[in-house]
């Protein structure tokens, strides 16, 4: 059993017209015993700008804290926001310096630039080989089924409401054919003027 | 106030912080995830007036096609541009880290770099790392010596060479150079054989697809980087509209974070006509 699939997880984001949305699963598990409905793995980084670390529970919570360690350095020394592209390089960084032992997250990162607005989301492999593409991204154990629903789902241009509804039922979708996602989800629409928060009712099984 | 988590200067380079605890987790039956792949078609050829590097655009995990259009043909200086196979986070780390190495030395002397000198910076990091860095590279560029080609191996080794292929495409890519190469070839026929070999290997191998890059660094001039020269496999147009009415989601609890948005309005205002005002007498 690989070690990603230890505490199961997964987590999806989309890009739309002058939105992005991110959204996650909410389980945590212990391989098959569910230990917590209410361990999102999605954390606000910055105004709009947000990071999804699936994989192994406890490099989660590193991984966010030193993330979060090193963005508050970066925003004092530099006293300005941190943009996505940039926040993107540096974990792409700190996940290549544990190249022969890394961490066992599979980031993503969804978020509006705060200068010019444009959407930008990015997805990494563990070890930091970053991909930044035009459409969507999915991370988790339930991965192929993320890919085969986003692919069907997404098409450009969407606005923030039917952005919220595809990337909805993508999610829920693709983890109720995945035995250690689900459990309810969340799922966070930005836009430049406000982040919608949702709790979306999901199987509990 | 530094702590084990987060020393106050962390060292540079590699950190082996995890190895003893994921060695731990793998003999316990947990061994770790494979990285992302560039499963990879790339070449570089040497013509008439230069360097033509190329390369396809698809990277893999294991066989999921994780990224559809990524960039392999990566920036080391103006001169030179590197081609990366093997494992995606290594080709990208290596070739920046070498990139800089190869600005500070130019700040240094003052000249453009030889492309031996790349090809020296990259052997000897990959060799003192003895394979673990997957990064198998196609390497072109062109000083004040010509234009060069290196190809250069995970172990560490370099061969020079007129024309290069490596990846998992190269045996296909490779076949269209044995058949088509010849010295002095012109820009048109040079590009024209190199999408030719990205196309072989697109099509025949399967780590490789998508689209095709390519680079071309003249002896004069600054390199001209084609990204998506070809785009050799359209997406086909989606015959249906799979969009959900709104309010199909169910949806437990909600909140609403309002943001300040700063902006920033400029209004051309008209110059007022002042009458002079009356002087006291």
């Amino acid at each position: 059993m690989s070690i990603l699939a230890y505490n199961g997880g997964a987590v999806v984001a989309m890009r739309g017209q002058d939105c992005v949305a991110i959204a996650t699963d909410k389980r945590f598990g212990i391989q098959a015993q569910t230990v917590s409905t209410n361990f999102p793995k999605v954390y606000r980084m910055g105004p709009t700008l947000f990071v999804g670390l699936p994989g192994l529970a406890t490099d989660t919570q590193t991984v966010h804290q030193r993330l979060k360690f090193r963005m508050n350095l970066y925003e004092l020394k530099e006293n300005r926001v941190m943009r996505p592209k940039t926040f993107s390089a540096m974990l792409s960084n700190m996940l290549y310096e544990k190249r022969f032992g890394p961490y066992f997250i599979e980031p993503v990162i969804a978020g509006l630039d705060p200068y010019d607005n444009q959407p930008y989301v990015c997805n990494m492999d563990l070890i930091g080989c970053p991909n930044e593409p035009e459409d969507f991204v999915v991370s988790g154990t339930c991965s192929e089924q993320l890919y085969g629903m986003c692919e069907a789902l997404w098409e450009p241009n969407l606005k923030p409401d039917e952005l919220f509804e595809t990337i909805s039922q993508a999610l829920v979708n693709a983890a109720d054919r995945d035995a250690i996602s689900g459990w309810g989800a969340v799922v966070y629409i930005i836009e430049k003027d406000k982040i919608t928060e949702k709790h979306v009712k999901t199987r509990m099984d | 106030m530094a702590s084990v988590l987060v020393p106050e200067v962390p060292a540079p380079g590699f950190s082996f912080e995890n190895c003893q605890r994921n060695a731990f987790l793998a003999q316990k039956g947990f061994p770790a995830p494979k990285a992302t792949k560039t499963g990879t078609t790339i070449v570089g050829i040497i013509y008439a007036d230069g360097v033509i590097l190329g390369a396809d655009t698809r990277a893999t995990e294991n066989t999921v096609v994780s990224d559809k259009n990524c960039q392999k043909i990566h920036y080391l200086a103006g001169n030179m541009y590197c081609c990366g196979a093997g494992t995606a986070a290594d080709t990208e780390m290596t070739t920046q880290t070498v990139a800089s190495q190869l600005e500070l030395q130019r700040l240094h002397t003052g000249r453009t770099v030889p492309v031996e000198t790349a090809a020296t910076l990259l052997k000897r990091m990959l060799f003192r790392y003895q394979g673990y860095i997957g990064a198998a590279l196609v390497l072109g560029g062109v000083d004040r010596t010509g234009p060069h080609i290196y190809c250069i191996y995970p172990h560490g080794s370099v061969d020079k060479l007129p024309y290069a292929t490596m990846g998992s495409g190269s045996l296909a890519a490779m076949a269209v150079f044995e058949a088509g190469w010849k010295p002095n070839m012109t820009e048109e026929e040079g590009k024209k054989l190199v999408r030719d070999a990205i196309a072989a290997g697109i099509f025949n191998d399967l780590g490789s697809g998508s689209n095709v890059d390519i680079c071309v660094i003249r002896n004069t001039g600054p390199a001209q980087y084609l990204r998506t020269y070809e785009e050799a496999n359209v997406k086909g147009k989606k015959q249906g509209s799979y969009r959900y009415p709104a309010g199909t989601t169910a949806v437990l609890k909600q909140r609403v974070i309002p943001l300040e948005v700063e902006s920033v309005a400029v209004h051309p205002v008209q110059a007022m006509e002042v009458e002079p005002s009356p002087s006291r007498r």
